[in-house]
């Protein structure tokens, strides 16, 4: 039986352009151009390689979005993914993390799946919880931040690196897992991939199609608000010397005038 | 006022100062009950008791050592259903907003993450979070159900306000999910004898300019000069020179210490998001086009193998 994979990546802005909010307080995703989270390649190459591994697996790459987040999706296709699937509705604008997720969990009901392969964080939302929510959502064991996973027997293993230890984990599939940058570097898309990706399957479903009331989603239904947004004022210029042998000792005067040393 | 439920951190009952923090922050929007998992709660009482918990609502079961985040959850909402708190605060540690992610789930409750200051509004609790790496400040709040914020380390300094802390045992039954997640073992970091990296008030941080996991004695030589804790950029861990746990930035620990000090670092956006917020900063750097530059209070252009070593000296001799 074939090992279904799902893989659930987002479109976001690009952390190396100059992110703003609009006027409503979301996101400003015109401002700055787009690409697939960074993140979340390293989902793609981890269920890549799980799929490698199996007799037999399909891996689906999902994601809820604007129009352009198709770009996303086209980029996890030329690493190598099978399929793809595409939530696409104006009634999303705004959504949090709470609507997010009721969507994409009806997404990968809808879709069918043994393992549910996540990022650690969005680099826009920066959250680092969907994947335990998706996990609570579905009824399903969470495997999260995993720097090694590994399926066999029906079972997904890995090691997950926390700051008092260093666990191995074990659960039974179906499952969602998340893994860390440090899992592994991710691929780049072939030429051959990047040909063979324009001739796969992009999917497209809107809210009605997996029965979600507009209600529940969008700014007006987030469970959250951000009432103000505002640019972090520029730090006041800081005092440069160059070393010319007292760079040290300005240094460590400077430390002691702030009652560090 | 109503009741703040606080999850405390601790390590075999020694409560982590994130969770005295939040105690801090609770006391501006209710009274805090705290909620203890795990054993030593006896122990753990007298500070939670120091720090202004009214109460300590303690369970102690293997389930939570033995699988992941989902125990802890059970019995968070427990407590939530028996407290009925007008918010849940829990440290902004991995695991802690894992549990919080889960819990305000099953709470039907919006949820914050990483808040860096939190104030009572006339909705709700207002949380400060820092946003696009730390470019921008947003105040937000949760507008539905029962506020569930997680709470970055640093953003409160700790105050003491003695309270009752009566503990009282949390009976917990576990859900069929709890057991979803085996922790088939564990292996315990060794201990530097540093402070934790997201705890201390100096942090002294080496980058792909300390060129070799030998040189980064140089680094620790500095911090250990200053009572720091070590940082490292991504470029220094990816290289193998020192260990993940320690780096900083996007994909690494959040800092937000009194004293930042960058040595060979570039200052990249991910780094930037993981200490912007650093009180002083302080740089190193031979490249006078660095970005790092762009934050500093006070910047060196120089060679750090030259000026770090000189530096540790020269505090050392102030310091006698
Ligand atoms: C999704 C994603 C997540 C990331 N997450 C993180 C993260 O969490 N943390 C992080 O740090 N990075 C992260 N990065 C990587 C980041 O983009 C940079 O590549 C990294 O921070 C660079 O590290 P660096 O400053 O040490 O190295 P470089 O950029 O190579 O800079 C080295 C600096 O050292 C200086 N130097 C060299 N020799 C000397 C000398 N002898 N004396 C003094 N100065 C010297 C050079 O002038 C240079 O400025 C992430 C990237 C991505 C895409
Ligand atoms: N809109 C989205 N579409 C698909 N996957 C997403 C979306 N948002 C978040 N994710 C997944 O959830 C992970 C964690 O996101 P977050 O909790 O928002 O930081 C990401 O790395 C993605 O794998």
């Amino acid at each position: 039986m074939s090992l279904r994979i799902v893989v659930c990546v987002k479109y976001v802005p690009d952390a190396t352009g100059d992110r703003h909010f609009a006027e409503d307080l979301t996101t400003d995703r015109e401002a700055v151009d787009g690409l697939l989270s960074e993140l979340d390649e390293y989902a793609v190459e981890q269920a890549l390689q799980i799929a490698d591994a199996a007799d037999d697996a399909e891996v689906t790459v999902l994601t809820v979005g604007p129009e352009d987040a198709k770009d996303a999706l086209r980029k996890a296709l030329s690493m190598g993914a099978d399929k793809a699937v595409h939530v696409e509705d104006d009634a999303l604008h705004g959504t949090d993390v709470m609507g997010t997720s009721l969507v994409l969990a009806k997404a990968v009901e809808e879709t069918g799946y043994d393992l549910v392969v996540c990022g650690m964080a969005s680099t826009d939302g920066t959250m680092g919880v969907l994947p335990a929510i998706l996990a609570e959502r579905l009824g399903v064991p969470q495997v999260t931040l995993l720097s090694e996973v590994a399926v066999a027997d029906g079972k997904v293993t890995g090691r997950r690196d926390g700051d008092a230890a260093s666990e191995q984990l074990e659960a039974s599939l179906p499952a969602v897992v998340s893994v860390t940058d440090q899992s592994g570097e991710a691929r780049y898309p072939s030429f051959k991939g990047i040909m063979a990706a324009k001739k796969k399957k992009v999917e497209s479903l809107d809210l009605s199609d997996l029965g979600i009331d507009e209600e529940q989603v969008g700014l007006a239904g987030a469970w959250t608000k951000v009432e103000e947004a505002a640019p972090r004022p520029p730090r006041t210029a800081g005092t440069i010397v160059t070393d010319e042998g007292e760079g040290a000792k300005q240094l460590a005067e400077y430390l002691a005038a702030q009652k560090f040393i | 006022m109503g009741e703040v439920l606080v999850y405390v951190d601790h390590v075999d009952g020694a409560v982590r100062k994130p969770t005295l923090e939040l105690l801090t922050l609770a006391r501006r929007i209710g009274e805090p009950v705290a909620v203890f998992l795990g054993p030593g709660a006896e122990g753990a009482a007298a500070a939670l008791a120091e720090y202004g918990a009214v109460k300590v609502l303690a369970a102690d079961a293997p389930e939570f050592a033995e699988y992941l985040v989902v125990p802890k959850v059970d019995a968070l909402e427990q407590a939530a259903k028996a407290v009925e708190p007008v918010a849940v605060l829990v440290p902004s540690s991995a695991e802690g907003k894992e549990i919080a992610a889960r819990l305000a789930v099953r709470l039907g409750s919006g949820i914050i993450t990483d808040a860096v200051d939190l104030e009572a509004g006339a909705e709700g609790p207002v949380a400060t979070q820092s946003v696009f790496a730390a470019a921008f400040t947003t105040k937000s709040r949760v507008s539905h159900g029962t506020p569930v914020i997680t709470v970055k380390p640093n953003s409160a300094a700790p105050e003491a306000a003695p309270a009752a802390g009566t503990v009282e045992q949390l009976s917990v039954s576990f859900s069929e999910a709890a057991t979803g997640t085996k922790v088939v073992s564990r292996s315990p970091r060794e201990s530097t004898g540093r402070p934790e990296l997201t705890e201390a008030a100096i942090v002294v941080s080496g980058g792909r300019g300390v060129n070799g996991a030998e040189n980064f004695s140089i680094i620790e030589n500095l911090a250990d000069s200053l009572g720091a804790a070590v940082g490292a950029s991504r470029a220094a861990v990816d290289a193998g020179w020192y260990p993940h746990t320690n780096q900083v930035g996007q994909t690494g620990k959040s800092v937000s210490p009194q004293l930042y000090v960058a040595a060979g670092i570039s200052g990249a956006i991910q780094h930037r998001a993981g200490m912007q917020t650093s009180k002083t900063i302080v740089a190193v750097n031979k490249d006078p086009e660095a970005p790092i530059f762009d934050l500093v209070d006070y910047g060196v252009v120089g060679d750090l193998f030259e000026v770090v070593p000189a530096l540790t000296e020269e505090i050392k001799a102030r310091k006698g």
